[in-house]
């Protein structure tokens, strides 16, 4: 396996029936990379997604995520990513540390283990005081942070963020992305899904899928060369105008 | 009748709990008029529209919508005004055309009498007329959902984040729709997290936590914005941001897009900044004075609030 390849991907399809939600779609992701998966409604991003995180198995095709082969390994999958979407993520009912020590234990951390990672996530946010704090009553900012923390407590090859920034205020957004930057610039690979087309500017390469095919694929500046547009969110536009599908 | 405002509110405050969701909210939807409320998830908007049409009293205060008093009129409120909650509240188990029918029904008219304004909606989602609401894509629901608000010729249109989770294709779509709805004549409240759908607004309110951070039309928002405004560019920009944030004379700076905004103290001196950050080995490095937009404002805004810098 090529170790720089968090992702590779060649020819994944699947269908429904008749329908072919994602149609032969190839990309490779690579260590330490900021990929952003764009795409119009019913594009088949969340097919896709569902694909690349051992949730469901390709029609055809062939691949790996995290090393692990996408036709046959879906539980290796799960276990070896991190996922977080702002609809689900973190329990509000539940302490900081009852969080923690919840999803330690989903992802197989021993006793010990969950401990020392504990402790570094804790000094690592300044959230020593915090740990049993409802989670709730946190402000939006600090939940994000934990929230990307515990997504990624497992040291995952790859994190999966499902619009992680969907209404949350013009400020939290941009801590959220610093945060990005941050755990890219340490080697994390992050793939993120976003609506906010300035957010499509931040990453390090951009797909944009359209009725099942990815139709673009570069970095946003070369994207911008390629579409002769000023901005992404004009990237976007004049893709997913020529969509056939719709929802 | 004769009242210029469809929509009244003064001091409105609710709470749950220790949870302050609106804090003396004050403002006014004039007759005829597309009225964005613009801020993020938490900032008080669904309660707003809960309490505007009569679901939820309020604990100060009071509202009035089309002169009607929502504490004591509710009745006739309800029948005057048309709500698309921001769940998707349809019956899953009846079909489009049943839906329709079903809350017709409800307001006692037909959908004849509504043709006009729902056709052109209806349309979209006429293929699928017999399929169940529960098995429409999102877009086709909240469609569908218009249709069901508009069905009774509402006066006043409640809309509860039309357009969360829509891609920006579709999104800039549905607010065409909004504005025929506006040229017939109904006045719209419609709430956002998009900061960049403010602009298809006659006038806004910027909501956070509660609090109204400010009210006008997105121009006066826009230059309601207090500071020199910079943009900045250059090879690495994840280093720039945290440089620039260390130099005396930047207030703040924080990613927007493809460049960073930077907001300066008054004796800033570009030509010294820029020269500063190439000694300190950054590249290709331009900075150019920018006009604010509304998250700007929103930014800006917030910290004003809270008194204290969040960001940058």
């Amino acid at each position: 396996m090529n170790r720089d390849k968090v992702i590779s991907v060649k020819n994944l399809s699947k269908k429904f029936g008749e329908f072919i939600a994602v149609d032969r779609i190839s990309f490779e992701v690579e260590r330490g990379e900021i990929f952003g998966f764009l795409g119009a409604n019913g594009a088949g991003k969340t097919t896709a997604m569902r694909m690349l995180c051992g949730l469901s198995y390709p029609t055809s095709g062939s691949g790996t995520v995290a090393g692990y082969d996408i036709m046959t390994q879906g539980e290796e999958i799960k276990r070896h990513i991190g996922y977080m979407s702002q609809r689900f993520s973190l329990y509000e009912d539940l302490t900081v540390w009852e969080n923690i020590r919840l999803y330690a234990g989903i992802y197989g951390l021993n006793r010990r283990q969950t401990l020392r990672r504990t402790v570094e996530l804790l000094d690592r946010l300044q959230f020593r005081s915090e740990i049993r704090t409802r989670v709730g009553s946190l402000p939006l900012g600090w939940k994000q942070k934990l929230a990307f923390s515990v997504a990624t407590l497992h040291r995952p090859e790859v994190v999966f963020l499902d619009e992680p920034t969907g209404g949350v205020d013009p400020v939290t957004r941009r801590q959220f992305w610093e945060l990005i930057y941050e755990a890219a610039a340490a080697g994390t690979t992050v793939f993120v899904t976003t609506h906010y087309m300035d957010e499509a500017e931040y990453c390090s390469r951009v797909s944009i899928m359209v009725d099942g095919q990815i139709r673009a694929l570069d970095t946003p500046t070369l994207l911008k060369q390629q579409f002769a547009a000023k901005s992404m969110d004009e990237v976007f536009r004049t893709l997913a105008r020529d969509a056939k599908r719709g929802e | 009748m004769n009242f210029s405002n469809a929509i009244e509110i003064k001091g409105l405050t609710k709470r749950y709990g220790p949870v302050v969701a609106l804090d003396r909210i004050r403002l006014e939807v004039r007759r005829g008029e597309l009225f964005g409320l613009i801020g993020p998830d938490g900032a008080g908007k669904t309660t707003l529209f809960r309490l505007l049409t009569t679901l939820i009293d309020p604990d100060e205060g009071q509202a009035s919508v089309n002169g009607m008093d929502t504490a004591t009129e509710y009745r006739n409120i309800r029948k005057t005004i048309g709500y698309m909650p921001g769940r998707f509240s349809l019956y899953p188990d009846l079909t489009v055309d049943e839906n329709l029918a079903f809350f017709a029904a409800l307001f006692g008219t037909n959908l004849r009498d509504s043709h006009d304004l729902i056709d052109p909606i209806y349309r979209q989602i006429k293929p699928f007329r017999t399929r169940r609401a529960g098995k429409l894509s999102g877009g086709m629901k909240q469609k569908l959902a218009l249709c069901c608000a508009l069905i009774h010729r509402p006066s006043v249109l409640f809309l509860d984040e039309p357009t969360t989770g829509v891609d920006a294709v579709s999104r800039s779509e549905f607010w065409d729709m909004l504005a025929e709805l506006k040229a017939k004549g109904i006045s719209i409240l419609v709430s956002t997290p998009y900061m960049d759908e403010a602009n298809r607004c006659d006038r806004i309110a910027l909501i956070n936590e509660g609090k109204v951070l400010g009210i006008d039309t997105p121009q006066g928002i826009v230059s309601g914005f207090n500071a020199p405004l910079f943009a900045l560019h250059g090879d690495d920009m994840f280093g720039l941001l945290k440089a620039a944030r260390c130099y005396a004379g930047v207030r703040t700076c924080y990613p927007f897009g493809q460049t960073h905004h930077l907001v300066t103290e008054s004796g800033f001196n570009a030509v010294r900044f820029i020269e500063t950050l190439s000694a300190e080995g950054f590249s290709a490095i331009e900075l150019y004075p920018v006009e604010a937009g509304i998250e700007d404002v929103f930014i800006q805004r917030m910290e004003n609030e809270s008194g204290q810098s969040h960001i940058g």
